[in-house]
């Protein structure tokens, strides 16, 4: 072989946009904390534990979860988090 | 391309009996002034004596669409007014005006293929000279670089080698549908990237699909995108899912595929690529590369793909398709999550109840003994010898199905601790819901062996076994 050969391009043709990870705040006070259950065995527990000590703390906690693991997250859920919480914790547990 | 604008051209090749006979014709039409220019696709000394232009490479006979040669062309000021193919004498003498022309020949001959027709000729041609028509971004590769190392590089493969994706292959993969190249077919999980039909027979070609096998691909890929398949999470989780297909209907025998000896294994090209190409688009497209996306604990090798065609041939059997309301006669795929096979055998089992037992007691092991209660899914792939005890006691698949949902019931003693889904206190567990227990008959008719094929989280809040009809 001698010559050159052209291929066609199997991938989306995008590049990933590189966003920085926001900065984490430097405190809860006035936030919202958003605990998402993804309905994985055991994940309740972690986030009901949490809810008591974020509760202790005076930070207000909201509570969402995905029907099942398994698919992605309703948009509904996905859009209510974005609008309603500051801060997000996922719990992926078995 | 560099034709007069007024006058006659033709195009012919030296191995054509029409063309050697029509020569002295041709001979005549230039002494007259009428025939400008011969084009010669294998020979340019070929008419003697005429002025003759070398068309070798088959880009004039490619932009002149020629189909059959000789092919004669009379064109008037730039622009073409009409053509000829093979040689009938009263439309040779109409185009060139000569009444008399050839009147000592045969009222008609059939021409000969042009070379520029010729079997993947066709598509080379449109690569080399004109537009393709695909909007896929090129990439050359220039000698001495290996376009096979070249894809490992850029990620394009499942860490076996890939067939290069040149336009021609891709045009010719598209010969397999009456898709339009264009034409969006959904998102491509993990990363939920647009595939179009050109990026599916980019993927098909790469996995070494022939063109007939794409009507295949296709109603695999749109049944693997239906919600219910959840080809997100497969292709996402740590337990390593992958992709079956399982073909039914005659396109299985038109395409060459294999139900018999190691039909789930090695050794049949559609069988190896055609859900190869699936498991390409969700790397290349969707992103799943193991440690990235995928994010799969072990793995297995069924994640390169696991395709076979169901044994059709005992019409006591009804085949997977119509038991899920394909009708008969029509071609299906079946896509399955799955995660790994494996293999059981009984020898001591020899009629219908014991190989009932037996099989029982190999699917309630299945993922694990204690696990119980549903939400797992298996196929169970049936060999001949097995098919035959069925057979020979009267038993059909839902027979077979039933017995086999009622003999992997378990009570709450036998599975002891460690269920994962609660009974509910029922002294009868299943192993299975109904809908999750899929019967496959395929392997060769000697060997008293079942192979479970080991599934994913099944039901609504899992994957769900999907089946569409293929379709041009």
């Amino acid at each position: 072989m001698t010559q050159s050969i052209t291929m066609l391009d199997p991938t989306s043709e995008k590049t990933n946009a590189m966003r920085s990870r926001k900065a984490p705040p430097a405190s809860l006070d006035g936030l919202t904390v958003g605990l998402l259950d993804i309905s994985k065995d055991q994940g309740d527990h972690f986030l009901d534990r949490l809810e008591v000590l974020f509760g202790e703390r005076g930070i207000k906690v909201e509570r969402f979860a995905k029907p099942t693991y398994a698919k992605k997250a309703p948009d509904d859920v996905t859009a209510s988090l974005a609008e309603r919480c500051d801060v997000v914790v996922e719990a992926l547990a078995d | 391309m560099n034709l007069p604008d007024d006058g006659l051209i033709l195009v012919v090749k030296e191995d054509c009996a029409t063309c050697q006979m029509i020569a002295p014709l041709a001979a005549v039409l230039e002494q007259q002034g009428l025939l400008k220019i011969t084009f010669s696709q294998d020979n340019p000394a070929f008419p003697e004596g005429l002025n003759v232009e070398d068309d070798r490479d088959l880009e004039t006979s490619f932009r002149l669409d020629t189909e059959i040669v000789p092919l004669l062309i009379r064109r008037k000021e730039g622009k073409e007014e009409g053509r000829v193919i093979g040689w009938h004498r009263d439309e040779w003498q109409n185009l060139t005006g000569l009444n008399d022309l050839g009147s000592d020949f045969p009222e008609q001959r059939p021409g000969c293929g042009s070379l520029s027709v010729s079997p993947g000729m066709a598509e080379e041609l449109q690569e080399r000279f004109g537009e393709t028509g695909l909007k896929a971004r090129e990439v050359s590769v220039d000698y001495p670089d290996d376009p096979m190392e070249q894809m490992f590089d850029r990620g394009w493969t499942d860490g076996l080698p890939v067939v290069p994706p040149t336009p021609a292959r891709v045009l010719r993969m598209l010969q397999g549908t009456r898709r339009a190249p264009d034409e969006i077919l959904g998102m491509i999980p993990p990363s939920g990237e647009v595939c179009t039909v050109e990026k599916a027979a980019i993927n098909a070609v790469m996995a070494g699909c022939m063109p007939e096998y794409f009507p295949v691909v296709l109603a695999a890929l749109d049944a693997a995108m239906d919600p219910d398949f959840a080809w997100q999470g497969l292709m996402s989780t740590t337990m390593g899912a992958g992709v079956c297909v399982i073909v039914n209907g005659p396109i299985a025998r038109r395409i060459g595929m294999n139900w018999q000896h190691g039909a789930l294994g090695h050794g049949n090209r559609p069988n190896a690529t055609i859900a190869r190409a699936l498991q390409l688009m969700v790397i290349n497209l969707g992103g799943a590369v193991p440690g990235g996306m995928d994010r799969s604990t072990h793995g297995h090798p069924g994640k390169f793909g696991l395709c076979f065609a169901e044994d059709e041939t005992d019409d006591a059997w009804q085949p997977l398709a119509q038991s899920r309301g394909i009708e008969p006669g029509k071609s299906a795929v079946t896509v399955f999550g799955f995660c790994g096979t494996s293999i059981n055998n009984t020898e001591t089992a020899r009629d219908a109840d014991g190989l009932t037992g037996s099989l029982s007691m190999c699917l309630n092991a299945f993922f694990h003994p204690q696990h119980a209660g549903g939400g797992l899914a298996a196929g169970l792939v049936l060999s001949g010898e097995y098919w035959g005890i069925y057979r020979d006691a009267g038993w059909d698949r839902a027979r077979i199905h039933a017995a086999l949902l009622e003999g992997t019931h378990r009570t709450q003693a036998e599975i002891e601790s460690g269920v994962t889904r609660s009974s509910g206190g029922a002294s009868s567990i299943p192993k299975f819901d109904p809908g999750d227990l899929v019967l496959v008959r395929a392997g060769s008719n000697a060997g008293l062996f079942s192979t479970i094929i080991h599934g994913w989280g099944s039901g609504p809040s899992g994957s769900q076994p999907v089946t569409r009809e293929i379709v041009p």
